[in-house]
């Protein structure tokens, strides 16, 4: 008995043995990328050629929420990257190779997935979404020396002091800057209240450079309210405060989840000032089951309009559509971007998929703040990067009419 | 500030907390376990009655009744799966593996239903017309009016079944000794089946009211509110039904009066409120106080 359960095991623990070799052996022979356990596989997939890809495609590491709270954001900066890798690659020039990976918006996370993207031998990093991580991210770059494109983590912390990280969207304060001047130019109101998350660098951003610049240019500021960053479903409190203070509009930058429950309570208590949002109010239209009537006369900015008769946008929103089934955000045009900015930037510079991220690092960083780079895309043309990071492009103010975005 | 206003905006929040807390004080009161699993059952339920209702356009009082359905088999499985092993196992084993449901449940969600967050159809407050209902001057949501009398309704005929029924009785005497309840030939895991059936019921009735209050509906929905309902039942003292509407009714209150000193310290607020009612009264405002034997 003994015997035959020994031999069993053995038979058992070599038949193991075998299927992990053979497991190694398919995977190296199926994936493009470099292997990483080069010892185990030798016996069994005679990995002997040299690990140089026959591609020879750029290696682009992503990182963003793919779950989690923040996951609409991460899911279309990757899904919008995709398109144009896709169209990029069909073009038949330089080749890119995105590998995307999870960090649930969480700083911790995206450390640990930007390590396995070190090793998987990343020489461009794409990323993060959100601010949090990217900031994380962004200080191991530096030292490390990886180019960094994010498509969305607008805080200035994200690019301060680092040579090497690069913007797509707008900044924060440079927002709240643009819908202070946007409320005084076209008055809108002379009582304006502030709704924020304070818990979020995104949401305080905004607001920060909102309020700094309402005193300046004599918008009287009636309320300031605040929310914490776990507490976002009541605003009856912020919202009565607004409307006791006589707040004529409600200035929110806040992400559109939130901010659709925002509207819902004013219409519960029959309050009804101009509300009006950044770039996280996109997409507050495409809430499945959303009652758009609540968002009528709603003012945001946002750098891309989905419906837009635009050829290029048209043409992106469909393929798109196509591929994952519904309409793409701002994230997704500004992932879309951010891979046709790398790749001009990656043929200016003339970069190889060979070269190493150091000599990656420093020519894209040259190229991008050179004064004659500038790049077409869906969120802005002529758009141009500052030696901080920044990127250059104005953003548009739309209203809500009748259930679309309507260009003011 | 308006001091009645608040209140009815303090009641319109604790209402939703209380009938959460319902079903968490329920299932612990008779299993002796922390469900923590409850609040995401909540969404589930959320989830079924949205598509039913938004996407089949089911008649909402169809929605809740299939929301009900679902979460009962789901509550039942979910017992059967994970915690029936476990009936002998420390409690400290049966806790961690109550949170490991929920985030199983949590991601299950994120995959069948996306994260994108969804409207939940605001059925409820066209009850008594778009207004609601005029008290005093202050308008009052139908939502609101729906759940405060859903939670009394619940809690009446909750009280009355654990007192009344055959069932009922079986329940308490689960409760209160398993293996002497066992002697005397009450079948201890079909009871508490039941216990968890109903609890999923009502977690069910949970979710459509939490998300008639307060219209987005994510994968984690019910994660926050099932923390502040489990607060509400400890608060209430734990394994009382009646403490679990008294407890979220106060934290409603408390929590919105909280908000407009500061915002910021609101949960603070609250958080300090409940260490000092446990430091005066350790089983709750209602709870009872239970002699261990030695």
């Amino acid at each position: 008995m003994m015997k035959k359960l020994r031999i069993l095991s053995l038979a058992l623990a070599g038949a193991l043995c075998f299927s992990v070799l053979a497991g190694c052996g398919s995977s190296n022979g199926g994936t493009a990328n470099t292997p990483t356990g080069g010892n185990t596989e030798t016996p069994a997939g005679g990995s002997a050629e040299p690990s140089g890809d026959a591609s020879g495609a750029i290696k682009i590491g992503g990182i963003g929420p793919l779950t989690g709270g923040a996951a609409t954001y991460g899911v279309a900066t990757k899904q919008g990257a995709e398109i144009a890798v896709a169209e990029i690659n069909a073009l038949g020039g330089v080749q890119l190779s995105l590998d995307f990976q999870d960090d649930e918006g969480d700083f911790e996370k995206a450390l640990n997935a930007y390590n396995k993207l070190k090793d998987d031998g990343m020489q461009i990093l794409y990323g993060c979404t959100t601010t949090q991580p990217c900031v994380a991210v962004s200080s191991e770059t530096y030292a490390d020396r990886y180019f960094q494109l994010t498509p969305s983590a607008s805080s200035t912390d994200v690019t301060e002091g680092k040579d090497n990280v690069f913007q797509m969207c707008f900044t924060d304060p440079d927002q709240g800057v643009t819908a202070a001047n946007y409320i005084q130019e076209n008055g809108l109101a002379n009582k304006v209240a502030v709704i924020y998350n304070n818990g979020d660098a995104y949401s305080s951003g905004i607001a920060q450079g909102f309020i700094a610049q309402a005193k300046e240019i004599g918008l009287e500021l009636v309320a300031e309210e605040t929310f914490p960053d776990d507490t976002n479903t009541d605003f009856s409190v912020q919202l009565g405060n607004a409307q006791s203070a006589g707040a004529e509009l409600v200035f929110m930058p806040i992400y559109y989840g939130p901010a659709s429950l925002v509207l819902n309570q004013a219409k519960g208590m029959g309050y009804s000032p101009i509300f009006m949002g950044g770039d996280g109010m996109d997409g507050i239209l495409d809430i499945d089951g959303f009652d758009t009537s609540l968002a009528e006369g709603l003012l945001l900015m946002t750098p891309f309009n989905a419906s837009s008769t635009e050829e290029r946008t048209a043409n992106f929103v469909a393929k798109y559509q196509e591929a994952y089934g519904n309409l793409p955000n701002q994230f997704a045009a500004d992932g879309y971007d951010c891979m046709y900015a790398i790749y001009e930037a990656v043929q200016k510079a003339g970069i190889t998929a060979d070269m190493d991220h150091e000599t990656v690092c420093d020519k894209l960083i040259e190229t991008f703040t050179s004064s004659d780079f500038t790049v077409d895309g869906l969120t802005g043309s002529g758009m141009s990067w500052s030696a901080s990071g920044e990127i250059t492009k104005d953003p548009q103010v739309f209203k809500v009419e009748n259930g679309v975005y309507v260009a003011q | 500030m308006d001091i009645l206003q608040n209140l009815i905006n303090g009641i319109s929040l604790g209402s939703v907390y209380a009938i959460i807390a319902l079903g968490y004080t329920m299932v612990y009161g008779i299993a002796k376990m922390l469900n923590f699993a409850h609040g995401d059952v909540i969404m589930v339920g959320a989830y079924i009655c949205f598509y039913a209702v938004s996407k089949y356009q089911l008649p909402p009082l169809v929605g809740i009744l299939l929301a009900m359905a679902v979460c009962t088999v789901l509550g039942v499985v979910i017992e059967r799966l994970a915690y029936k092993p476990l009936r002998q196992s420390a409690s400290l084993a049966v806790l961690i593996t109550a949170i490991g449901v929920s985030y199983f449940l949590q991601n299950a969600a994120l995959l069948l239903w996306q994260s994108d967050p969804k409207n939940f159809p605001t059925f409820l407050n066209g009850i008594f017309g778009d207004k609601g209902i005029t008290f005093l001057g202050r308008s009052i949501t139908g939502t609101t009016v729906v759940t405060v009398l859903a939670c009394v309704i619940i809690m009446v005929a909750l009280t009355a079944f654990t007192g009344m029924t055959k069932m009922g009785k079986a329940m308490r005497a689960c409760s209160e000794d398993k293996a002497a309840a066992q002697l005397m030939g009450i079948d201890v895991n079909r009871t508490i089946s039941m216990t968890f059936a109903i609890g999923s019921a009502l977690a069910a009735i949970a979710g459509v009211l939490l998300c008639s209050a307060y219209p987005q509906l994510t994968p984690t929905t019910g994660s926050l509110p099932g923390i502040k309902a489990f607060t509400a039942a400890v608060f209430g003292g734990i394994g009382s039904i009646p403490g679990a509407l008294l407890g979220g009714l106060l934290l409603g209150v408390i929590e919105i009066f909280a908000m407009t000193f500061s915002t910021e310290l609101s949960n603070a607020v609250v958080f300090a409120v409940l260490i000092i009612v446990l430091l005066v009264k350790p089983t709750g405002l209602l709870g009872k106080q239970i002699r261990e034997k030695v």
